[in-house]
């Protein structure tokens, strides 16, 4: 079975954040804890949204020193394919439901000698994991979190109440900015810096520390997407002879799926390489919409990413 | 001297590269003996020459061959250039330089393995990535050797086998390197044939 050993979970508490963002809170339905887990991990939430099936990754936003449960925060969504609003209005405390065991794509590197951090929005989650568990070994940190308004900027009381001098928000609708060529130069050695938040926000501190001389290496991000809704399309599926047509608000991953071939996958959001898959043959564009391929990989056009990316044209065959 | 050549070998032996220039608030580069020339050869590749010289700081001691450029350093105009005797006196300084740097400072090594293992383990021992330190090899091939029977440090070895400065065991010079001890490993030679020591020869110059 593709995307690793299943948790089967109970909703034990469903919390109405603020306007847009809810939290959920998982258990084992036997008491038993949950496996260990590392701050920035995700697990892929499974929905039977009145049969259509839903795989969305949600970071995990508890203490990963709590093993009681997992917590996640889903931000509303309403003109996207589904999963968020789904969790919205039909997951209520006490059902039961599954998910995947934790992945780690976003790891604080222990070597590091202080974390800087910048979250934007609902790009919040990973990082309470990563101080929760900075916390408890007195890990260096600083945290710079931009959200709309003072109503949406989930957790940021918690966060300013036990981090006083740490934690740095920002308001969009006050038009306060981070001030990130000044914030990235008074840095020690050592620091690596972790972003999460819209691509435009990654993008932007990404190549500003890029600019100001930061290392590849020491520069960590995650963006989870979903699936983009695009023009139905038909693959030839090699490996098992099917031919399936992936309508528009599917991705080719389900699509493969609801034919019934198992295929590989972990985060179902274009970051973690697992789905990647060989293209036999090819006559169109493949619209790569994935984090995981380098150019050269698009350039050569052997390979896709089934989670995220679609295709446009004549003929589209796969290893699947 | 020129650029080294080293051997294909396993996977452990660390390569190196030609330094370049990158774009960064402040440098610091550390060499020993030839390895002077790479950071003047560098420096001859910098776009904008006079900012980058105002933001570097070259922390330099002769090689263990006697080779001493340092007036090929001095004469370049760094915002601060620093000459120790030896590389035991220059890594204290730069234990200060890097405690005190912030991100954003672009790291240069030159010269030999010993002078740059060191200043790699020193650097990165603050969380810096070692990948993005530039090291480039000029001048003599002598390995600083760890004896992983009673783990004292040989430096400047010369031939192989040799004998452990510290136990007095024969050693095999392996390409095995360790980035923690910025040491290569030497294992006894004679551990299953007691007295089968075969006859030292001069592999590195």
């Amino acid at each position: 079975m593709s995307g690793g050993a299943k948790l089967p979970v109970r909703v034990a508490e469903v919390v109405q954040v603020n306007d847009l963002i809810k939290r959920f809170r998982f258990v084992t339905r036997d008491g038993s804890p949950m496996p260990a887990f590392s701050g920035g991990s995700h697990t892929v939430v499974e929905m039977d949204d009145h049969g259509t099936r839903r795989l969305n990754p949600y970071s995990i936003m508890s203490d990963p020193a709590d093993s009681s449960g997992y917590e996640i925060s889903v931000r509303r969504d309403d003109v996207g394919r589904g999963g968020s609003l789904y969790l919205h209005n039909h997951v209520t405390p006490g059902m039961e439901m599954v998910i995947s065991h934790p992945v780690n794509l976003f790891p604080l590197d222990t070597r590091a000698k202080k974390y800087l951090m910048f979250a934007g929005g609902i790009g919040i989650t990973p990082f309470l994991s990563q101080i929760a568990q900075l916390s408890h070994h007195g890990g260096r940190f600083e945290l710079h979190y931009s959200a709309r308004s003072r109503a949406l900027g989930a957790y940021m009381d918690r966060l300013t109440a036990a981090h006083p001098d740490r934690v740095h928000c920002y308001f969009d609708e006050e038009d306060q900015r981070i001030d990130l060529p000044r914030i990235l130069a008074n840095q020690p050695i050592g620091t690596h810096l972790y972003v999460c938040g819209p691509k435009g926000m990654i993008n932007w501190v990404l190549d500003t520390a890029r600019a100001a001389g930061w290392p590849e290496p020491a520069l960590h991000h995650e963006e989870f997407l979903a699936p983009p809704v695009g023009d139905a399309f038909t693959v030839q599926l090699a490996a098992t002879g099917k031919t399936i047509t992936v309508a528009p608000a599917q991705s080719l991953l389900e699509a493969i799926e609801a034919a019934g071939v198992d295929a590989p996958y972990l985060c179902r959001g274009g970051a973690c390489g697992q789905c990647e898959t060989r293209v036999i043959a090819c006559d169109g564009t493949i619209q790569h919409n994935d984090h995981w391929l380098t150019d050269e990989d698009r350039a050569e056009g052997q390979k896709i990413m089934p989670c995220v990316s679609r295709f446009a044209g004549k003929h589209l065959s796969i290893d699947r | 001297m020129s650029k080294t050549e080293f051997p294909p070998s396993i996977r452990s032996r660390p390569v190196y590269a030609d330094l370049e220039p990158r774009p960064g608030r402040s440098h610091v580069a550390v060499a020993d003996g030839e390895g002077a020339e790479a950071i003047v050869e560098m420096l001859d590749k910098a776009a904008d020459r006079p900012a980058m010289l105002a933001a570097l700081h070259i922390l330099y001691a002769p090689g263990p061959n006697g080779t001493d450029q340092w007036d090929s350093l001095q004469a370049l105009g760094a915002a601060q250039c620093f000459r120790a005797p030896t590389i035991p006196t220059l890594l204290p300084r730069l234990g200060r330089v890097v405690a005190d740097a912030h991100m954003g400072t672009q790291f240069y090594l030159a010269g030999t393995e010993g002078l740059i293992g060191q200043a790699e383990r020193d650097i990165m021992a603050t969380g810096f990535p070692h990948a993005a330190i530039q090291k480039e090899h000029r001048g003599s091939t002598v390995r600083r050797m760890q004896c992983v029977h009673c783990k004292g440090i040989t430096e400047n070895v010369a031939t192989d086998p040799f004998k452990c400065s510290h136990c007095g065991l024969w050693l095999f010079v392996r390409d095995h390197y360790s980035r923690r001890l910025a040491a290569f490993q030497g294992v006894n030679i004679d551990a299953e044939d007691k007295g089968e020591i075969p006859e030292p020869v001069v592999r590195f110059t």
